[in-house]
């Protein structure tokens, strides 16, 4: 049966609707989400008295209101910024490298920072006049960002296919992985000991000069991304043909792995390595609403803030009484969703 | 604009890959408006490549005009507000809808700086698809589509653009024969009724010759003949070009058959 081209509007009309609601209940997932991971804790705060506490400070004592505002909630969070960050940075990878593995962890941003990390904890190499407390974040900033201007280098030689970068980027991850192995190495037992834990990635670091740095480059670096996002549709459906659109690919590319550099080096700095969200979270979101990056992107930016929220909490409530490093609780926490997605997967784009 | 200057004008033009020249100062006759040309050359004669460098999506020396205008040098953006290129293939494992497959490729373009509204964009679109034949598959997903289905939406994609030069790269490959006559037809009708210049590739020679105001055979990176498809489809040319024994005939209703008797060995 065919349909008139009134009912052809309306049922695209459905579809964009369909959209703005699975984005907007992916937001308040990621608000309770929140809520959850907030009141997960290993204090006797009841749930009421936390967000009793959030509301009015004065319900609270001393001591409970530093554990709410100095602790949880910039753990809460740095968990939302995090995840929101890493998985948007995963989804403009995959689309602009064109490879549904690509992930800044994928592809040696965090062996980059696990790097630079190393050299602050271990040899306390470092700029010459940073703080002690900003070594280790810092040098894994700029191992990270110099990662991803070296794929950006990769990727602006002549010649080099999208494909060419994806291998860089693996063997980027070998060649710092095995000089991470070197360090570790020569290190002392001690200095072994905190590195092994920075490389898990843990929630614990997060200050509010930490949260304040990851909203602001969230927020600067979203309307960049949303601008871009009819380009990047265009680019999924093949170079030539974006290009023929007239898209500047070469350009395109270059602006996105710069906003990826930056979403993923300060997440990695602040938290350490934390894999699988900016791989996952993007793939969730394709799942569930398909690659009009208008949608694409923002979906895939709440998936992996929820993602990272549910682990947050998880993590805290796993083994009672030890917060383990929310890096091992995001692959237990997102394998199965993903797989749930995936084995549900039906006809529906 | 004088009416000698009216078309596509390409002269000179030389390109190719990685220090590799495929085309070496090769003109064309002018492509006027509301006229269909082929393309057609064996494997690696440089087809597609010499599309690929008229649509500016790799880099030439020489000179492309269009309407008196020199193509040359002009960004990416101002190219693809005259000039439409449909490679061969649209990639696989795409989550978008057919719909907005042809709504993105106004979105990303730059005539979406207009002041068409999501309304005006998708009624366009769906107005395209019902030209070609496909508004059946709008809400359908791109993974869900045979090839032949994948071509169609492809060319849909291209026409929404509403370009003045129409670049179709093996527009008809993957199509049964209901549906080459009818993108065939399709092409022939807008390119006269907007007045839209289609240079295509097509391996049928048949086809080409059915539907198509004149014809170029690449051979080499070089014009080996072009034409009207009689002047230019000849068993001397098809000797040339293709390395086959040909005989052309004519049948009743007017039409160039090509009948192959075998094959040259060189």
């Amino acid at each position: 049966m065919q349909q008139s081209p009134e009912q052809l509007l309306a049922a695209y009309r459905r579809l964009i609707a369909r959209r703005v609601l699975i984005v907007s209940l992916l937001a308040v997932c990621c608000v309770f989400a929140f809520i959850l991971d907030l009141v997960t804790g290993p204090s006797s705060l009841t749930a009421m008295q936390v967000i009793g506490g959030l509301i009015d400070p004065g319900t609270l004592s001393a001591p409970q209101a530093a554990i709410i505002w100095q602790v949880r909630l910039p753990y809460a969070l740095a968990a939302i910024l995090v995840g929101a960050s890493l998985s948007l940075a995963g989804a403009e990878m995959q689309t602009i490298l064109n490879n549904p593995l690509a992930s800044p962890f994928t592809l040696g941003v965090s062996s980059a920072a696990s790097f630079g990390a190393a050299l602050g904890i271990v040899l306390g190499v470092s700029l010459p006049g940073v703080p002690a407390d900003w070594v280790v974040p810092l040098n894994a900033f700029l191992c990270a960002f110099g990662s991803v201007l070296l794929l950006q280098a990769m990727a602006r030689m002549r010649g080099a296919g999208v494909e060419t970068v994806v291998l860089f980027g693996i063997a980027l991850v070998f060649a710092f992985n095995a000089l991470v192995a070197f360090v570790q190495f020569v290190s002392s037992q001690e200095a072994l000991q905190q590195l092994v834990f920075w490389s898990m990635g843990s929630l614990s670091r997060a200050t509010w000069s930490n949260v304040y740095v990851l909203a602001a480059v969230l927020v600067a670096v979203v309307p960049f991304s949303m601008h871009a996002a009819g380009q990047l549709t265009a680019l999924r459906l093949g170079e030539d043909r974006a290009r023929s659109f007239g898209v500047n690919v070469g350009r395109l590319r270059f602006m996105s792995l710069l906003r990826v550099s930056i979403l993923a080096a300060t997440s990695v700095a602040f938290v350490g390595t934390i894999g699988f969200i900016g791989l996952v979270g993007p793939h969730i979101a394709r799942l569930l609403l398909g690659e009009d990056h208008r949608f694409l992107l923002p979906a895939s930016l709440l998936t992996g803030a929820l993602i990272m929220s549910l682990a947050s909490a998880a993590s805290k409530a796993l083994v009672p009484g030890v917060l383990l490093p929310v890096g091992i609780v995001t692959a237990i926490i997102g394998v199965p969703v993903f797989l749930i997605l995936i084995f549900k997967r039906s006809e529906r784009v | 604009m004088s009416d000698q200057h009216a078309g596509l004008h390409i002269a000179h033009l030389t390109t190719g890959y990685r220090g590799r020249s495929v085309i070496d100062n090769l003109s064309l006759p002018p492509l006027r408006p509301g006229e269909v040309h082929s393309l057609l050359g064996p494997n690696a004669a440089g087809k597609s490549t010499l599309m690929r460098a008229i649509a500016g999506l790799q880099p030439a020396q020489g000179e492309v005009r269009l309407n008196g205008r020199s193509l040359m040098g002009v960004s990416l953006a101002e190219h693809a507000r005259h000039i439409t290129y449909m490679p061969q293939t649209l990639p696989q494992g795409v989550a978008l809808t057919v719909l907005e497959t042809v709504i993105g490729a106004l979105r990303a373009s730059p005539i979406a700086d207009q002041t068409l509204d999501t309304r005006a964009l998708a009624l366009r679109a769906i107005a395209v698809l019902e030209r070609v034949g496909i508004q059946g598959l709008a809400m359908r997903g791109l993974d869900q589509l045979s090839g032949g289905q994948r071509q169609l939406v492809s060319l849909a994609q291209a026409l929404v653009r509403e370009p003045e030069v129409l670049l179709l790269d093996e527009p008809i490959s993957a199509l049964d024969l209901h549906h080459q006559w009818r993108v065939m037809q399709l092409v022939h009708e807008l390119s006269r009724e907007r007045q839209m210049i289609v240079l295509m590739v097509l391996h049928d020679l048949q086809v080409a010759a059915r539907w198509s105001d004149g014809v170029v055979l690449l051979a080499d990176g070089k014009v080996a003949a072009s034409g009207t498809a009689r002047e230019a489809i000849t068993p001397a040319v098809l000797a040339e070009v293709y390395a086959v024994q040909a005989r052309i005939e004519h049948c009743s209703a007017g039409s160039l058959q090509i009948m192959v008797d075998g094959i040259i060995r060189k």
